[in-house]
């Protein structure tokens, strides 16, 4: 019997990323969803601008792909106009937290009935390694060569805690993708996030605190550790809103 | 008894899965290099696998398969 094998809701093409670089379990966690749930024929996902830019060649479900940060506004469009399908969009940092940060803010102020993925690895990964809104301070980039300083560029943003002040949004998770067990609670996280659209709840995000190693320039395995020891603490892993719990 | 299928070719020799194995099972090829130029992973005592898929869960590129 086998216990584990690639989901259908994957294409056979290889992935593009880096060795070790953890898109790649985040796109196999979404597509198990897809999977468990049965909704692949009806599933409509939106690519960002970024290192998973060519994510539409890796689900096999329908794909479109969104300008720079504005993945939300394309999945609201979709969804309004197909609300019987099943809309999630699938972005980094840079464009979901930096140029997109209006398109997401405004999406779950709305509680728009769509799926966001938001793969928060601390750096923009596609375009060399420059600072983004959720470098951690002293953090060493190609833009910030003597480490984030927080007088000159400011503090971190911690979308998840950020969103849930709003009242809209239905359910705001941060999970990690560094170890297994980890990996297990992303998968039901992203899974609960899409049960909430089909159940016409409203918005959902699942952070997925993540790793660059490319960027970061380290080792896939150094990577890993580097998440637990420095992001963990600064992005805390955990539910920060889910109405349904609040309304009873 | 455990069976494990990796697609070798696809591997990026990154060694999350060697670290992540419970039994320390897995290793990187000191001799041999796949068709993208890595060194692939490889298992030491496929006997000794228990099946856990650790590894699989842990592989980027969903090249491992598990079977029991
Ligand atoms: C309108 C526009 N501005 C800037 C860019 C350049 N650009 C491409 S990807 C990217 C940031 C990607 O970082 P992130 O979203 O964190 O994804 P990652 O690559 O790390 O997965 C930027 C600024 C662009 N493509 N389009
Ligand atoms: S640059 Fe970073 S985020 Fe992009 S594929 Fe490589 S490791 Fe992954
Ligand atoms: S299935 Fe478990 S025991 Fe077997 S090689 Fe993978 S991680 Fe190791
Ligand atoms: S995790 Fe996957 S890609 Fe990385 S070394 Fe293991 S089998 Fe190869």
């Amino acid at each position: 019997m086998k216990v584990f094998e690639k989901p259908k809701a994957l294409t056979d093409a290889p992935f593009h990323y880096c060795p070790g670089c953890t898109h790649g379990i985040i796109h196999r966690l979404v597509a198990e969803a897809i999977d468990e749930l049965g909704i692949e024929g009806k599933t409509i996902g939106v690519a960002p601008v970024g290192c998973a830019v060519m994510a539409y060649n890796y689900f096999a479900c329908d794909m479109i792909e969104a300008a720079h940060g504005r993945a939300p506004a394309v999945a609201t469009g979709v969804k309004r106009s197909c609300p019987d399908n099943i809309v999630f969009t699938y972005q980094g940092d840079g464009d979901l937290a930096s140029i997109g940060m209006a398109e997401t803010v405004h999406s779950a102020a709305r509680n728009e009935n769509i799926t966001v993925i938001f793969v928060n690895n601390a750096i923009y990964g596609m375009t060399g390694g420059q600072m983004a809104p959720t470098s951690l301070p002293g953090q060493v980039t190609q833009t910030s060569p003597y480490g984030r300083d927080v007088n000159h560029c400011g503090y971190p943003v911690k979308v998840c805690e950020m969103l849930a002040q709003l009242e809209g949004p239905e359910y705001l998770e941060r999970v990690a993708v560094n170890n297994v067990a980890n990996i297990r609670k992303a998968g039901k996280a992203i899974k609960k996030a899409f049960e909430n659209q089909i159940n016409k709840k409203g918005f959902s995000l699942i952070e997925v605190v993540s790793t660059c190693p490319t960027n970061w320039g380290m080792k896939p395995t150094d990577a890993l550790k580097w998440l637990d020891e420095n992001m963990l603490p600064y992005y805390p892993l955990g539910v920060y809103k889910d109405r349904s719990k609040e309304e009873k | 008894m455990a069976k494990l299928t990796f697609e070798t070719d696809l591997c990026k020799g990154c060694g999350l899965c060697v670290n992540a194995c419970p039994k320390n099972l897995l290793v990187l090829s000191k001799d041999k290099i796949n068709l993208k130029g890595h060194s692939p992973v490889e298992i030491t005592d496929e006997a000794a696998c228990i099946g856990c898929a650790s590894c699989a869960i842990m592989c980027p590129d969903c090249i491992i398969t598990v079977e029991r």
